[in-house]
């Protein structure tokens, strides 16, 4: 492994992902640090869950660097489970498949409000109750990265602000860094540091706010959507109530 | 019904009964916890084509003139990697695959068992299985195979279900899931060498499957599974065997029949 500089906790440079000679990914890079929320936006086939898998070691890189810290923990929450109904397996024996110390067991399930589905079958979860138990499960071996594959799908909107505080909340704790991906762009501008807006190759990156108002990003998601974001911002201009900008002449 | 039981078993014939009992223990004890990862990952289908490919292994072994065990061995363990490397790298389907090689071993394994003389081969005793015949050899080998494949599952149980859950969950996790993926194939492989003493080609995926599904009901995790499945292949084995002996049925089918049985009491407590 090279020598680290900086913070980093996993660095890619110029990666590009292909599949059966199509480019998902074209040359993207980013740096994942400690304590930092990046959020990954693009639309539906913009290669997202692609660069998170390469990222991870689960597809191979066709060109690029990619770093890794030396032994980085990674606590992943994939987007979906796709386990078999034949396997017998309660919400318990699933968490302490990945986990022998029941005192983290016992805090992460605290953490993530699942102690009290612990006998239930995974198979009988609710789509909430489930993103709860995945998340739970990714926080157990005390990542340094948390890598989290929409991680709000299937909540509502009470469930999805309480989901973001949580990963916030565990970032100020751990100081782990995260990376998720996400389609909800009002709550990812709210709770994240950095985003990076995808769509084959990087639109754009940087702080919400400079990326929100970037023009890349606003032809890929409309103006329509970016009056949604739940952070503070000073306007130019003003809203109708169908959320078209009006400029100001004054 | 005393009587009569004292004069059907004597002596001689425990000694007759002792080793295929004993084989059959292995194999069934062996074919529970297995068979779990074969319905949980739904490879009833690989079953098939390993028992076509066993025959295959036959006709093959009887041209080339190598001994049958090793040549079922072979040509199980051959269709388990080539199966495990053409799913990595091609985009037909797996059950596409497993159709081609398990038919096309089939066709190829009847046509060459018809050339070498077929007068040579008992292909009844393959498709349905000879327990009865088994002798202390037979016992070593499947004793010796089975409790390597024990000391497998169990020592490999936690990295074997995380593939089960999710691939790409265990991969992050520090699982080598294609290692694993194929010494779980070659373990299933390697087991039905074995059980086609047993059971014979056509019956082997039902040893794998049927105790496992019985089990499924009964069971709150994984490993309680595995051990249910275990021990509902050992009461099939014992009742079908019983019913064999007293009744002169073939003792491969009477086996399959007896966790058939165990399977419709799992499903009507399900039902319940």
């Amino acid at each position: 492994m090279p020598t680290i500089v900086g913070d980093w906790l996993l660095k890619a440079d110029k990666v590009s992902v292909c599949q059966q000679g199509r480019t998902l990914v074209d040359s993207a890079s980013l740096e994942l640090k400690a304590g930092a929320i990046i959020s990954l936006i693009g639309p539906n086939g913009a290669g997202k869950t692609s660069l998170v898998r390469a990222l991870m070691g689960l597809l191979p890189i066709a060109s690029g660097q990619l770093q890794r810290r030396a032994e980085l923990r990674i606590g992943y929450m994939p987007q979906k489970l796709n386990l078999d109904p034949s396997m017998p397996l309660a919400v318990d024996s699933f968490l302490k498949l990945n986990c022998s110390a029941p005192e983290r067991l016992a805090q992460c399930a605290r953490q993530t409000d699942v102690a009290s589905i612990f006998q239930r079958p995974m198979q009988g979860l609710s789509g909430g109750e489930l993103q709860r138990v995945l998340l739970c499960r990714a926080l157990l071996r005390q990542p340094q990265l948390l890598v989290l594959d929409e991680p709000a799908q299937g909540l509502d909107v009470n469930g999805q602000s309480e989901l973001y505080q949580l990963i916030g909340q565990i970032r100020d704790e751990s100081q782990c860094g995260v990376l998720m991906v996400s389609h909800d762009l009002h709550f990812v501008m709210a709770a994240t540091d950095e985003v990076i807006c995808l769509n084959g190759h990087i639109c754009c990156h940087g702080h919400p706010e400079k990326v929100s108002s970037d023009p890349e990003y606003l032809q890929l998601f409309g103006g329509h959507q970016s009056n949604m974001a739940l952070y503070t911002h000073h306007h130019d201009h003003q809203h109708t109530v169908h959320g078209e900008v009006v400029c100001r002449h004054d | 019904m005393a009587r009569w039981y004292a004069a059907t078993i004597d002596n001689t014939m425990l000694e007759i009964l002792i080793a295929p009992v004993l084989a059959g223990l292995f194999i069934v004890g062996c074919a529970g916890p297995l068979g779990c990862f074969v319905v949980w990952r739904r490879l009833a289908y690989f079953g098939d084509a390993l028992a076509h490919a066993a025959l295959f292994g036959i006709a093959l072994g009887l041209l080339a003139g190598i001994a049958t065990e090793l040549a079922i061995v072979l040509a199980c363990v051959g269709l388990a990697l080539l199966l495990a490397r053409v799913k990595q790298h091609s985009a037909l389907g797996g059950d596409t695959w497993l159709g081609v090689l398990s038919h096309g071993s089939l066709a190829l394994s009847i046509i060459a068992i018809s050339l070498a003389d077929a007068g040579r081969v008992d292909l009844y005793s393959y498709l349905f299985g000879d327990l009865l015949t088994a002798d202390w050899t037979d016992v070593a080998l499947i004793g010796g195979t089975c409790t390597v494949l024990a000391m497998y599952l169990w020592h490999s149980w936690q990295p074997l279900v995380a593939l089960c859950l999710n691939e790409d969950l265990a991969t992050v996790e520090g699982v080598r899931v294609n290692l694993h993926k194929t010494l779980l194939m070659l373990a299933i492989a390697l087991l039905t060498a074995m059980a086609m003493k047993l059971v014979g080609a056509l019956l082997i995926t039902a040893l794998l499957i049927i105790p496992a599904a019985a089990a499924r009901h009964c069971s709150n995790s994984p490993g309680q599974m595995a051990l249910l499945a275990a021990c509902a292949g050992t009461i099939a084995l014992l009742l079908g065997m019983l019913a064999s002996f007293f009744w002169n049925l073939p003792t491969g089918p009477a086996i399959v029949s007896a966790a058939c049985g165990l399977f419709a009491l799992g499903q009507l407590k399900a039902a319940k």
